[in-house]
C-alpha cells in the first residue's frame, strides 16, 4: 500500500501572533488544517482556540502572521466567509425575531449564492419553534437553530465550536452525522469541543495549544501512540505534563 | 449599500417590536394628548414639551441606545461571520437605532398636534423647530451610544458613560456656565458664553426653541446678542450645523473603534 498524498491544506496559520494587552493569546502559531477532514481544536480554558478561530473568521485582527485559504492569504476582505458556515459557542439572536426571520435575513445576506442544504433547517422546524420569537426558545432548540445556519449555505470550511453544547443525546446524534456526512463531501471541519468522547468519534486530526502555541498537530492516532495512553483525554494530560508531544 | 439595506431591514423589524420603543412612543404621545387637552393652545404646548424633548429625547436616547448596542453583540458577531463588511454592518447597527427612535419621536409628537391643532399655520414653525430639535438631538445620543457601546466591552462602564454624558449636558454642564460666569463676572462674557452653549447639543436645542417664541427678551443684555446670533437664519443654520457635527464626529469615532475591533 502507497502512502496517501496529503490533501493540501484548506487553512494555513503562518506565525499567527495576537496579543490582549499584556496577555499573548497567541505566540506564532503555525499549523495547518487539511481539505475533507474533521480537524479538533483542543487545549485547555484560555489556551487560544477561540483568539484562533476568530482569527480566521476576521472577527479578531492578528498582530502578526499571515492566514492562508487555499492558498491565498488573508488581506481584511469579507468576500472570503462566502465559502465559511460557522457555529458559536452560546449564540444569541435578536430577540424580537423568529427563527424563520434571522434565516430569510442570513439568506438574504448571501443572496444570489449555493444553493441552501436544508437538511437542518427542517430539523429544527421539526420542533415547531420556526415562527416563535428566538427569546422564548430553550437552549437546545437555539443550538439548533445555530446548527441549521452554520450548514445552511453549503459552505466549504465548518467552524463548530462546542457544536452539540445543550444537545440532548439524540439531537447531538443527528448533528454528528451530518457532520460526518459533510465531511464525507469534501467539506473540512474545524471543531472546538471540550467533549473528548465526541472529539474521538468525529476528528482524524488534532491541533492542540497551550498558552497560544501549538503543542501538537497531526493525526489523533499520532498523539495516542506517542504518549502511550489510549485514551485522548489521558494523552492530552500526559503532554500537558511531559511540556511537549 | 445593499448589505446595509438588508441589515438594516431586520434591525429595524427587531427594534420596531422591541417593548421599550413602543412605550416611548405611547408615552410622549399621551404627554402631548394630555398637554392639548389641559393648557389648550398649541404654542403652550410647545413650550411645555420643549423640557421634554430636551432631557427625555437625549435620555431615552443615550441609554436605549447603549443597550441595545450591548444587546445585540453576539448577533453583530454571527454578522461578522458572515460574507459582511464592517462598514456596511455599522451602518445598518446605526441605522437600525436612530431610525425607529426618530420615528417614535416624530410620531408621539406629531400625531396629537394633527389631532388638536391641524389648522393653525402660526404653529408649523415652533413644531417643526421643536421636531429638528428631538431629531437632532436623537441623532447626536444615538451616536454617543453606539461610541461608548462599541468602545467599552464592559456592559456598566458604557451604560454608566451614557448615564454620565447626559447629566452632563443635561444638568452639570449649565452648573458650570453658571460658575464661570459668577466667576468672571467683571468680564464681557457674552460671546464666550455664546461659545460653550455652542458645545452642548442640549443647550443648543434649547436655545432654538427659545427663540422661536419672545422669551429672549426676558434674558436682558445676553439674550440680545443671543438674539442677534442665534436669531438670523444664519444663526440657526449655525445651530443646526454643529447638531449635526456634533451627531457626526461620535459616530465617525465609533466606525472607527468598530472597524479595528476585536469581537
Amino acid at each position: 500500500m502507497t502512502a496517501p498524498v496529503a490533501p493540501a491544506p484548506a487553512v494555513e496559520f503562518r506565525a499567527l501572533s495576537k496579543r490582549f494587552g499584556r496577555l499573548t493569546a497567541l505566540d506564532a502559531v503555525d499549523v495547518r488544517v487539511a481539505t475533507g477532514r474533521v480537524t479538533a481544536l483542543v487545549g485547555p480554558n484560555g489556551a487560544g482556540k477561540s483568539t484562533l478561530i476568530k482569527c480566521l473568521l476576521g472577527l479578531v485582527r492578528p498582530d502578526g502572521g499571515q492566514i492562508l485559504l487555499d492558498g491565498a492569504a488573508l488581506d481584511g476582505g469579507w468576500e472570503y466567509r462566502r465559502g465559511i458556515g460557522y457555529m458559536p459557542q452560546a449564540p444569541r439572536f435578536p430577540d424580537n425575531l423568529t427563527g424563520r426571520e434571522v434565516v430569510e435575513m442570513l439568506r438574504d445576506l448571501r443572496r444570489g449564492l449555493a444553493p441552501a442544504d436544508v437538511e437542518l433547517l427542517e430539523w429544527f422546524a421539526e420542533s415547531g419553534a420556526l415562527d416563535r420569537p428566538v427569546r422564548v426558545l430553550s437552549g437546545g432548540t437555539r443550538q439548533k437553530l445555530n446548527a441549521a445556519i452554520a450548514f445552511l449555505f453549503q459552505p466549504r470550511l465548518l467552524i463548530l465550536d462546542e457544536p452539540t453544547a445543550g444537545l440532548d443525546p439524540v439531537a447531538s446524534g443527528t448533528l454528528k452525522d451530518k457532520i460526518r456526512r459533510v465531511r464525507d463531501d469534501g467539506v473540512t471541519v474545524l471543531l472546538s469541543s471540550h467533549l473528548m468522547a465526541e472529539l474521538e468519534e468525529l476528528a482524524e486530526d488534532l491541533i492542540f495549544l497551550v498558552d497560544g502555541a501549538v503543542r501538537y498537530a497531526g493525526p489523533l492516532a499520532g498523539l495516542k501512540e506517542r504518549t502511550g495512553e489510549a485514551g485522548l483525554e489521558r494523552a492530552m494530560a500526559a503532554v500537558l505534563k511531559r511540556g511537549h508531544a | 449599500m445593499r448589505t446595509t439595506t438588508r441589515v438594516l431591514k431586520y434591525e429595524l423589524h427587531n427594534v420596531r417590536r422591541s417593548r421599550a420603543v413602543l412605550v416611548y412612543t405611547v408615552l410622549l404621545f399621551l404627554l402631548t394628548d394630555v398637554l392639548f387637552r389641559f393648557g389648550g393652545d398649541g404654542a403652550r404646548v410647545v413650550i411645555s414639551l420643549l423640557n421634554v424633548v430636551l432631557l427625555l429625547v437625549p435620555l431615552v436616547s443615550v441609554v436605549f441606545g447603549t443597550m441595545y448596542v450591548y444587546g445585540a453583540r453576539e448577533f453583530t458577531e454571527l454578522l461578522l461571520a458572515q460574507p459582511v463588511g464592517r462598514g456596511s454592518l455599522f451602518t445598518g447597527l446605526y441605522l437600525g437605532l436612530a431610525l425607529p427612535l426618530a420615528g417614535a419621536f416624530l410620531a408621539g409628537i406629531g400625531i396629537p398636534f394633527l389631532i388638536h391643532a391641524r389648522p393653525a399655520p402660526a404653529l408649523w414653525g415652533p413644531l417643526a423647530m421643536l421636531l429638528t430639535a428631538g431629531l437632532l438631538l436623537t441623532l447626536v445620543f444615538t451616536a454617543v451610544a453606539m461610541l461608548l457601546a462599541i468602545r467599552f466591552d464592559d456592559r456598566a462602564k458604557g451604560l454608566g458613560g451614557a448615564i454620565l454624558i447626559w447629566l452632563a449636558c443635561a444638568v452639570l454642564y449649565d452648573g458650570v456656565i453658571l460658575l464661570v460666569i459668577t466667576m468672571f463676572r467683571q468680564y464681557p462674557l457674552e460671546r464666550p458664553v455664546l461659545a460653550l452653549t455652542l458645545l452642548n447639543p442640549i443647550d443648543l436645542g434649547r436655545v432654538l426653541l427659545l427663540l422661536q417664541f419672545d422669551t429672549a427678551a426676558l434674558m436682558g443684555y445676553t439674550g440680545a446678542v443671543f438674539e442677534r446670533f442665534f436669531g438670523t437664519s444664519a444663526g440657526r443654520v449655525t445651530v443646526l450645523g454643529v447638531l449635526l457635527v456634533q451627531a457626526t464626529v461620535p459616530l465617525l469615532l465609533a466606525n472607527r473603534v468598530f472597524r479595528r475591533k476585536d469581537f
